[in-house]
């Protein structure tokens, strides 16, 4: 076989019919039941329920889902190892640590923006440069280099975290492990359209580069012996993966396990090549996790739980379903 | 015919140590050419400099008469294809997957094209890999992977062939293959280049043998004469009478 469109088709294809039934289902889902022709023809409080309250917030957990399944699995072609996230080389800890700093110095707003979330964004830039910074020696750059600068700051950071909680009261206390937990919240649709743009746009870049992905999945030599400047894509790539991730964690805070799960489960069904994995993982990602928020809002309504519980509740059974019923392959 | 590659005073040090110094050296095209010597003697660094990847080496060394560090990654990888003595994969790619990932500096596209496809069916063919092409790379034998890295450089298509052990692990029948293939390769109009430990193999297929010894060229030429008393004495440590063979042919 051959890597052409016909042969992304089919995958591809069924990827995006998930995500479109996920989407057109899942905002009538909830605690309040709402009729779709009311809403549509703007019966109160149908329609506030289902375009101010659920769509957005759907819309919002696709987009997430989608930027982090992509991320890690562009992670963990540049480090080379199966067990990288999204969360592995440090600028979630980095946009967590910003945001910690930002819930201590009971900060309400920062350069026009909600305080949390642009202290995120900060902090998360500010590891982003350290660990280029770090990992580059004048104009080279290793991926070994790069997983250990990205590990030790993720660690530093997560230290300084739990520094910061401890000096914290208990107000502060509680936002700061609610923030943690990681959610989904409604944003207004002007963010959403704004993250829609960046994460499109980021996410049709790594597409274009997936044959770079797979040569540097293999290694830098193999990679440069084909043509291609492994320094430059590994800066890029990181660059790339760093921006998904910073974006979706500045508005969520960190969501576990889903950005390890479905680069996994798509190489099981289908196999190593980029090609084919990243437009699969951003779809399945946005489908997944568009799901899990709902069962989140849904399973105790009016309670909810946090999504990151949700994604490892149910990702984690289904992921061992899939190991165990894959027969003799090596994964 | 005139050489592809010409090198003079081609040196490389790592940190403060050096590891190469060549004073001349020439490589031809319609030649195969094995560089051979104990561990540590300097011939992985050669082949690496050959294939570009250490741009930072001293002196001269000319691909087509021009330094191998000024040409584009992308043009001098048509021209010469490099493969590693072996890659490990975190991943589950396809043998085939990795013959056609050979094939980059031909692609423009996201796509792979029917004519990328007719060159990886080739180098399948030619190196006896197309009935497991299909399986996952992790999954076959040593001497099964070494035969789909051969494949991989071949589907490069490149004049140049530089190869790091391309034979060790494999059973005598697809030793003798590969040999065979190279030399054949050789007569066709590419430089082939091969470092390897079997001296046997290279002495009985290569048509020229340069044996490094701490970095620095000690014989040179036709493999009977370049494994002379001395080279076998002073570089490998044994009796010319221990590898009759090797020595007398």
């Amino acid at each position: 076989m051959r890597t052409d469109k016909s042969a992304l088709a089919g995958p591809v294809g069924l990827a995006l019919a998930a995500l479109v039934v996920v989407l057109a289902v899942t905002p009538l889902i909830g605690s309040a039941s709402v009729d779709f022709a009311a809403a549509w023809q703007g019966v109160s409080p149908h329609k506030e329920i289902l375009f101010a309250a659920r769509l957005p917030r759907v819309l919002l957990a696709a987009l997430a889902g989608g930027a982090l399944a992509l991320a890690g699995l562009l992670f963990q072609a540049l480090v080379r190892d199966s067990l990288a996230d999204p969360y592995t080389l440090g600028v979630s800890a980095g946009a967590s640590l910003g945001a910690v700093l930002a819930i201590c110095l009971r900060l309400n707003m920062l350069v026009g923006m909600p305080a949390v979330g642009a202290a995120a964004l900060l902090g998360a830039s500010t590891v982003l440069m350290l660990v280029m910074g770090l990992a580059s020696r004048g104009r080279r750059m290793s991926s070994f280099t790069l997983l250990l600068a990205g590990v030790t700051m993720n660690s530093l950071s997560i230290a300084v975290i739990l520094f910061l909680h401890n000096l914290a009261d208990f107000g502060q206390s509680f936002a700061i492990v609610r923030w943690l937990m990681g959610g989904i919240e409604a944003e207004e649709y002007s963010t959403v359209a704004v993250l829609a743009v960046v994460i499109l746009a980021t996410a049709a870049y790594v597409f274009r580069q997936a044959r770079v992905w797979n040569l540097l999945s293999v290694g830098e030599e193999w990679a440069e012996a084909r043509g291609v400047a492994a320094t430059r894509y590994l800066r890029l790539g990181f660059l790339a993966g760093s921006v998904l991730t910073a974006l979706v964690t500045a508005f969520t805070g960190p969501i576990g396990f889903l950005g390890w799960i479905v680069p996994h489960a798509l190489r099981l069904r289908y196999g190593a090549d980029h090609r084919l994995l990243v437009p699969c993982a951003f779809l399945y990602g946005a489908a997944f996790l568009a799901v899990c928020d709902t069962v989140a809002r849904t399973i105790l309504a009016p309670t909810e739980i946090p999504v990151g519980v949700i994604t490892a509740m149910v990702g984690g059974p289904f992921f061992l379903w899939l190991l165990g019923s894959r027969g003799r392959r090596v994964i | 015919m005139s050489p592809i590659y010409h090198c003079r005073g081609l040196a490389h040090t790592y940190d403060t140590t050096e590891v190469l110094r060549l004073d001349q050296v020439e490589f031809r095209t319609g030649e195969f050419a094995a560089i051979v010597g104990p561990n540590g003697a300097g011939k992985s660094t050669l082949l690496t400099i050959l294939a570009g990847l250490r741009p930072d080496y001293q002196g001269e060394c000319l691909l087509e008469g021009r330094e191998v560090r000024q040409w584009g990654r992308r043009e001098l990888t048509r021209l010469v294809s490099f493969l590693p003595q072996k890659i490990d994969l975190a991943f589950p790619f396809t043998a085939r997957q990795v013959v056609f990932m050979g094939r980059t500096p031909h692609c423009d596209g996201l796509y792979d094209t029917p004519e990328d496809a007719a060159a990886v069916d080739e180098a399948m063919r030619l190196t006896d890999t197309l009935e497991f092409q299909e399986r996952d790379y992790r999954s076959l034998s040593g001497g099964e992977r070494q035969r789909v890295m051969v494949a991989a450089a071949l589907a490069q298509g490149g004049r140049v062939l530089l190869l790091d052990e391309p034979a060790t692990f494999l059973d005598l029948k697809h030793q003798l293959a590969i040999y065979r293939l190279l030399r054949e390769l050789a007569a066709q109009g590419r430089a082939v280049i091969a470092v390897t430990h079997d001296l046997n193999l290279a002495a009985a297929s290569a048509h020229r043998m340069l044996v490094l010894y701490h970095g620095k060229a000690v014989a040179d030429g036709e493999p009977r004469a370049a494994m002379s008393g001395d080279v076998l004495r002073c570089v490998f440590e044994v009796e010319p009478d221990e590898v009759p063979w090797i020595a007398h042919g």
